[in-house]
């Protein structure tokens, strides 16, 4: 496969077509052609702009500029200019002005650039989530009908294969791929586990589509039964999660009278049943081999693989896990159709991504966007700026074990493939917005503390090295650090990420990591100068208790 | 897929069974993986990582479905991650690096991770010696912490998790080698892992805690320090102690052990035994040993108790005499007695029984056999051969047991059989009432005390769904004990039993036979030789002039009175019992740890143990006492162990070919254990000192016809007392172990709830017993699981019922005291 | 009285969710019903659950042990659990936390000496936007009280002493 350094973008909406999209497209083709630049230059068409006042427009990746409106002579200066020299063509990009409309999650909204659009929200806080005729008349169930009735299992996996839809659990593991893994598996018996153990912190959107959509896991879960040939489902829900709990439980009981779950659904052969299990407080149960273990009644410590749970999952079955905004993916693609999702996102991450925005911005909240938006735009658009007109200084994605992501990186687009490569990771959706105030030390202190109580302690490095690492920041903040410190958090860092077991572990040490990849003088200052930069570590020791005098 | 692969580790190839672990593999190449979590019974649990390796695999061309080859090699590709070998499976052109820089850093971070957590307290320790963790910083650890910490990590240091089993908490390094061998070897899930990362630690929440027989083999394999036992605990250092290769006296089972002896200012210059541990026989007891065998495996032999001098009844007091004047005395009485009678018991060796038989013969004595439990000539015609190993007992195979409840009479049988059940063997239960393996079983027969021969003769009918199974089987064996049943009736159940086999063609061939559940360790022995009970010792006590008692109680046992006439008695034995009492002649033996000889086992093993510690006072050898005496009567007899042994051999069938020199091989065992690199198997023992050797199938052609009746059956308004054998009794080898008071307790008396409802009885309720004229208080534990009708009654636990050891019917009254 | 008894329907239903061969699977749910009356698992539930499942109550035991929303020894009635984490702790949740235990004499953890609170710092409760918050376990179930200040909270308190007494 060949990866672009640069996405163009043309919108395609009937009012831009109407304008000449068509033909600027064409242009575009062509001036690329003629620079020969065709091999690193990807060319997509853009639905539902939601900017019809300057349509047509072309957004350009991984910068994501926005022209507009393009007439077919600016074409060729946006090629020569942009494309060619690296240069934005700032005369021609589109007009800011209505970039300040309130976003609010849960509301609809226009006129903002890229586009925010709901695939897995799209119903959430519009239906009323303990009726399902209220889902139904929302498109629910279509998906399945269309499956059960027309469809082979095969091919219900060829389209997801094709949409190219990625787990959102984080990992990013083409769902398809997985889905014919268990297909393939030959077994009387497999299971479908949807991962709703949500419990990075700072991340809540699997909560808000449990809340509000409860019946798209359902149908979800039960067209992946139907494609990978399993006959009952559990859902992981987090034992905090008690409303979407009783939502699901709700769910499933209305699916089971509506004949949509049980033994042959819609009048044909497929039976599927689907039960709720709760976890209890353990984040290493979202681990999908911890949360099998949790499931058998075990302590939730994750298996060492192989096997993999797609040929030995739950009671040694071949078992199904995907993450629930990943399945929520699953009725509009198999609506819609694979090439519909591609629209969506970046050739290589297509589709949407909910995120969870948090911190020093002015909006807090959900939002789902396509993949490859930057983390600026978020920011700035959906964010509404920052607070009290502050500094962007870093944000913090996917939780505990998500990047510490500095401003020098805000422009990379967020997509599996774009982060990879900057060597940061998307984590789980959760974007913690951080200002200059904000010290990373003790930001990172307060997520090791988590790993600390979190590590499961199957594992030595981890268990032993979550707790190292907390010690030493604790020593750091209270002005205890020295040099040696640096060392043996390089150390703990490199070792961590190699030698534990699994997904916990191995990511444990990523805040730590980028906090000495990108700030590294400022955990520097602690140490050599001690002084919190900040000002927020106490960078004193705690005074202990004198000895009393016999 | 073929079955076997061949790959490579660090430069030497290996073609192994498919399916096998890298760790292992290596093994057998002589490449010592470092391991912590892993252990080769236990399997992978991939928690401590320290088997980190580097394995590369071959590039398979999809196109031809070979590895792409490279100026003719493979072409291997090694994984981003480093992979541990406890978890991976050998593969075809496989090529695993344990030694690569990458290799060995991983696998030395593991190591200095737990050593930061770790207290450097070896000092103190009593796993210092034989700690893994010591070794392996040893050869690999860094030389100084790279992390500097005002305080190291602090948890609690003597944490009991029963009275048995210790935990120091602060050394633990969570691998969870204990949690497993509870849950997966012993099936006893009784100790566990509480809280998460840290802070998690080993609990147990049993009643009482850590409720398992099997208990101490887990401060065996404990990788550090963490799990010690009550017993040695601080009580020497494993450097300074010798260690003496033996057999478990306490059951038929015959485990192979080590007494680990050492020389003590606090037992005054003495050598003692310091501590019992398993010795590897993969074909007896593997790794393991039980509880008992452990705890109370030889404090018998220390007792204060002890016989030191030969004694003589004189004016109703004993006097010490000259070992000579014993002798002689012993001679001459025994010559001019008419027919002098020999009472012998299971504890002896096959040397002592073997010149007690001679002895006997040149005096034409009777040779009496003490026990309560018959069959015996049985289980020497159709009972295991040479070549049979429980632990290739599975899929195909069938394993009956009846009248014993295996856990507390014969434990290690108990886990072997369990085991065969899980490879597949098809178990059934047969017993009155529920007992720990039914968990196991794949079918329960369950019948009414006095049932027992019926059942197993009804089973014996062409028709019968277990006749088939049997018939069907490739294997079969059958264990049988004496559970509400004498003399008589467990003779006739070995009876029915052999009838099954024979019919079935399940005998005479490896694998296949009978098998005694017995009470002492050489049972089988001595009925291989000949010796034969009697149904009514009373009878011959009242007759005879001359009793010769060897290794006998049965005054104390309550299986004879004495009266006013009383035949001359001539008593060999190691401890002042109630027989010595009211001997005329005391002759003191030796202890098994002081002393050579062998034992024939259950499974009809013949097994060496060897002396431990110096003798206690002038006792001597019973081989060697017996050998005296016939000196005196113009018989010479041998004196050396190992030229008894040659002489029994020629003159007993059964025993032909076996000699000390053969029970003394050994061959490889898997897996392989090597005290000088502990991190494998644990502290265990390897065997160097033989493995044994089993009897030949004997030459039979028919078999006597199974009469006898069972045992008693309850009757209206009565009950019936059924003697039970526990693990934990108050024999006097059990209760001459300090350590096991609590978990014997006091005398516990199990009935049905509706029976103990129809006589007003509330469960904890103090009870006085009558039986035959013996008292005894009684606590009742009201148990379902007990049939109606039913009085449980544990053997030695101070309520004598002998009667031949058969159940007692006794009408209950209840006498309502204030 | 023994689970079972107590809630008859409720065992059933959670034992025919999962395979007749895999019961322990149960554990979890029976853990949250022993716990629903009290807000703790008592040892001798531990033991009727262990027995029910075929499994030991070490086995029990250790799931108690691991796994947070499961607690083996009473806490005040109210037991008011406060998001620490960092995106709460951003907004104020520390010294949310530390005034709350202060206003009501208590250490993080601790129980108020009339034995109707206890405060205790835990992870991620998903409500970040929200904080200051706290949930609490109450007979009921599960609360979220979001968006708090010390006012409220001690308000709050006040209103469940007056309904308790």
């Amino acid at each position: 496969m060949n990866f672009s350094r640069s996405m163009v973008l043309v919108s395609s909406d009937p009012e831009s077509v109407r304008r000449g999209a068509d033909e600027i497209y064409a242009l575009f083709e062509k001036e690329i052609a003629a620079r020969d630049m065709e091999g690193e230059i990807s060319i997509s068409r853009l639905t539902d702009t939601g900017r019809p006042d300057a349509a047509p427009i072309v957004v350009i990746y991984p910068e994501a500029v926005v022209y507009g409106p393009v007439n077919a002579e600016n074409v060729k200066e946006i090629v020569e200019e942009h494309l060619y020299k690296g240069r934005v063509a700032e005369h021609l990009l589109a007009p800011t002005r209505e970039l300040s409309g309130r976003i609010g999650w849960l509301k609809t909204r226009k006129g903002t650039l890229p586009a925010e659009k709901r695939i897995v929200l799209r119903r959430a806080g519009r239906i009323d989530p303990e009726n399902i005729e209220e889902y139904i008349a929302e498109d629910g169930y279509q998906a399945l009908a269309k499956a059960l009735t027309g469809m082979k299992a095969t091919e219900v996996i060829d389209v997801l294969k094709e949409s190219g839809l990625q787990g959102r659990g984080g990992a990013g593991f083409p769902t398809g791929l997985k889905w014919s893994f268990v297909a393939g598996t030959q077994s009387e018996k497999k299971y479908v586990v949807c991962n709703a153990d949500e419990s990075e912190p700072g991340t809540f959107k699997d909560r808000v589509i449990l809340e509000g959509d409860p019946l798209a896991i359902i149908e979800a879960m039960t067209i992946a039964g139907y494609a990978v040939g399993a006959d009952e489902g559990f859902v992981y829900v987090r034992g905090e999660y008690k409303l979407a709990q009783n939502r699901l439980e709700n769910a499933v009981k209305q699916a089971r009278e509506y004949g949509l779950l049980g033994k042959n659904i819609m009048d044909t052969a497929f039976s599927f049943d689907i039960h709720i299990h709760s976890g209890a407080g353990a984040y290493i149960c979202g681990e999908e081999t911890a949360l099998l273990e949790s499931i058998e009644g075990k302590r939730g410590e994750p298996r060492s693989r192989p096997p993999y749970p797609t040929t030995e999952g739950l009671w040694g079955k071949p078992t199904l896990v995907n993450n629930v905004e990943t399945l929520a993916n699953v009725p509009p693609i198999l609506l819609n159709g694979g090439q519909w999702y591609r629209q969506f996102g970046t050739p290589s991450s297509p589709g949407t991504k909910v995120y969870t925005i948090l911190g020093n911005v002015n909006f807090t909240g959900l939002i789902e966007v396509p993949m490859g938006i930057t983390l600026r735009e978020v920011v700035n658009i959906y964010g509404q700026g920052m607070k009290d007109g502050a500094t962007f200084k870093l944000a913090q994605t996917g939780g505990s074990s998500g990047s510490v992501i500095p401003a020098s990186l805000q422009d990379t687009p967020m997509d599996f493939e774009s982060f990879r490569k900057a060597g940061v990771s998307l984590g789980s959706g959760a974007l913690l917005i951080c200002d200059e105030n904000t010290c990373v030390v003790d930001l990172a202190l307060v997520l090791q503390k988590f790993f600390k109580f979190e590590s499961c302690g199957k594992c030595t490095p981890c268990r032993v090295g979550t707790g190292r690492i907390h010690e030493i920041l604790t020593g750091i903040v209270e002005g205890r650090g020295t040099l040696k410190d640096m060392e043996n958090l390089d150390y703990l860092v490199d070792s961590l990420t190699r030698i534990s077991n699994c997904g916990l572990g191995q990511t444990a040490s990523v805040p730590i990591n980028d906090v000495l990849k990108y700030f590294r003088p400022e955990l520097e200052a602690h140490i050599k100068l001690g002084v919190c930069p900040c000002g927020v570590c106490p960078m004193s020791a705690p005074v202990k208790e004198p000895a009393a005098v016999a | 897929m073929t079955d076997r692969v061949t790959l490579t580790i660090d430069g030497k190839q290996v073609t192994v069974p498919a399916g096998m672990l890298v760790v292992d593999a290596a093994k057998k190449v002589a490449v010592h993986i470092p391991i912590f979590c892993y252990h080769p019974k236990l399997g992978s649990a991939a928690m401590c990582r320290q088997c980190l390796v580097e394995v590369g695999r071959p590039i398979i061309d999809h196109a031809t479905g070979h590895p792409e080859l490279e100026d003719g090699f493979p072409r291997i590709q090694f994984s981003a991650k480093l992979e541990t070998a406890c978890t991976t499976l050998v593969s075809e052109g496989m090529v695993v690096l344990t030694q690569s820089e990458r290799a060995r850093k991983g696998q030395k971070e593991v190591l200095e991770f737990l050593l930061t957590s770790h207290p450097l307290d070896c000092p103190i320790c009593d796993k210092g010696g034989e700690c893994p963790l010591q070794n392996l910083t040893m050869a690999h650890g860094p030389g100084k912490s790279r992390f500097l910490f005002d305080e190291k990590h602090h948890a609690e240091k003597q944490v009991p998790l029963g009275e048995l089993i210790f935990l120091d908490r602060e050394r633990c390094i969570q691998c969870g080698r204990c949690v497993r061998f509870q849950e997966n070897v012993a099936g006893e899930p009784v100790i566990g892992f509480y809280q998460r990362g840290r802070s998690m630690d080993i609990v147990s929440f049993s009643e009482p805690g850590f409720d398992s027989v099997f208990s101490g083999n887990t401060t065996d394999i404990c990788p550090v320090g963490a799990l010690t036992t009550a017993d040695f605990r601080f009580g020497a250092r494993p450097w300074e102690l010798m260690a003496a290769a033996s057999i478990c006296s306490q059951c038929a089972v015959g485990c192979n052990t080590t007494l680990n002896t050492r020389r003590e200012a606090r037992s005054d210059g003495q050598i003692v035994v310091k501590r019992v541990m398993p010795r590897q026989n993969e074909q007896v007891n593997e790794l393991w040993i039980c509880d008992k065998g452990r705890f109370a495996g030889y404090h018998y032999t220390e007792r204060d108790d002890r016989l030191l001098k030969p004694q003589v009844r004189r004016d109703d007091k004993f006097r010490s005499v000259s070992w000579d004047a014993a002798f002689l005395q012993a001679a001459e009485k025994l010559q001019d007695a008419e027919k002098p009678v020999f009472l012998v018991s299971g504890r002896l060796s096959n040397e002592d029984l073997f010149n007690l038989l001679q002895l006997a013969d040149g005096l034409g004595a009777e040779t009496l056999l003490y026990t309560n439990m018959g069959g015996g000539d049985l289980t020497g015609m159709v009972g295991l051969t040479s070549g049979s190993n429980l632990a290739d007992l599975g899929l195909g195979d069938v394993i009956l047991v009846v009248a014993s409840d295996l856990q507390e009479e014969a434990p290690l049988w108990w886990l072997r059989i369990k085991q065969a059940a899980e490879r597949g063997a098809m178990l059934i239960v047969v017993n009155p009432r529920e007992t720990k393996l039914e968990k196991h079983a794949d079918y329960v027969v369950r019948y009414a005390y006095g049932d027992e021969i019926k059942t197993i003769q009804d089973m014996n009918k062409a028709t019968h769904k277990i006749h088939k199974v049997f018939a069907k089987a490739a294997n079969a064996v059958i264990f049988y004990g004496s559970e509400g049943l004498g003399l008589e009736g467990s003779s006739g159940l070995a009876g029915a039993c052999t009838s099954l086999l024979v019919d079935t063609g399940h005998y005479a061939r490896p694998n296949n036979g009978l098998v005694g559940v017995w009470q002492r360790a050489n049972d089988q022995g001595a009925w291989e030789l000949g010796f034969r009970p009697v149904k009514d010792l009373q009878v011959i006590f009242d007759k005879s002039e001359v009793v010769y008692i060897v290794g006998a109680d049965p005054v104390g046992d309550g299986a004879v009175r004495l009266k006013k006439r009383k035949p001359f008695m001539i008593v060999q034995e190691l401890l002042s019992t109630d027989t010595v009492g009211h001997a005329d002649l005391v002759l003191p033996a030796r202890a098994f740890t002081e002393r050579e000889g062998t034992y024939t086992s259950g499974e009809r093993r013949v097994q060496r143990f060897y002396q431990a510690v110096p003798p206690r006072g002038e006792s001597r050898p019973d081989y060697e006492i017996v050998a005296e005496i016939a000196a005196r009567l113009d018989t010479a007899l041998e004196r050396e162990p190992g030229l008894v042994m040659d002489q029994l051999a020629e003159h007993i069938p059964a025993f032909g070919g076996i000699s000390y020199l053969k029970v003394s091989e050994v061959v490889e065992q898997w897996p392989v254990i090597n005290r000088s690199e502990l991190f494998y198997g644990g502290a265990v023992y390897e065997n160097t000192q033989g493995l044994g050797m089993q009897l030949r199938p004997a030459p039979v052609t028919s078999f006597p016809v199974s009469k006898g009746k069972g045992g008693l059956r309850p009757k209206e308004g009565l009950l019936l007392a059924v003697p039970v054998n526990k693990l934990y009794d108050q024999g006097l080898t059990v209760l001459s172990a300090p350590l096991l008071r609590e978990r014997i307790g006091e005398l516990k008396v199990c009935m049905n709830p509706d029976e103990a409802d129809r006589l007003g009885f509330e469960n904890g309720a103090r009870l006085r017993i009558g039986l035959n004229g013996n008292n005894a208080k009684a606590l009742l534990v009201v148990d379902p699981t007990v049939p109606s009708g039913i009085l449980l009654v544990p053997r030695s636990m101070g309520l004598p019922i002998f009667e031949a050891g058969m159940p007692v019917l006794s009408k209950v009254r209840k006498k309502v005291t204030g | 009285m023994t689970l079972i008894e107590k809630y008859p329907q409720e065992v059933k239903q959670i034992l025919a969710r999962y395979p007749q061969d895999q019961k322990r699977s149960a554990v979890m749910p029976l853990l949250y019903l022993a716990q629903r009356e009290n807000g703790f698992v008592h040892r001798r539930d531990m033991k009727d659950i262990g027995a029910m499942l075929d499994i030991t109550e070490t086995d029990v035991a250790s799931l108690v042990g691991f796994y947070s929303l499961y607690h083996d020894e009473p806490a005040g009635r109210l037991r008011i659990q406060v998001c620490t984490d960092l995106s709460c702790a951003l907004r104020g949740a520390d010294d949310f936390l530390a005034a709350l235990c202060e206003s009501l004499g208590v250490e993080p953890g601790g129980t108020t000496p009339d034995g109707l609170v206890t405060v205790e710092p835990v992870m991620c409760l998903a409500a970040c936007d929200k904080a200051p918050l706290f949930q609490v376990q109450t007979g009921a179930g599960l609360e979220y009280h979001e968006r708090m200040t010390i006012e409220k909270t001690l308000e709050w308190i006040e209103s469940r002493k007056e309904a308790a007494s």
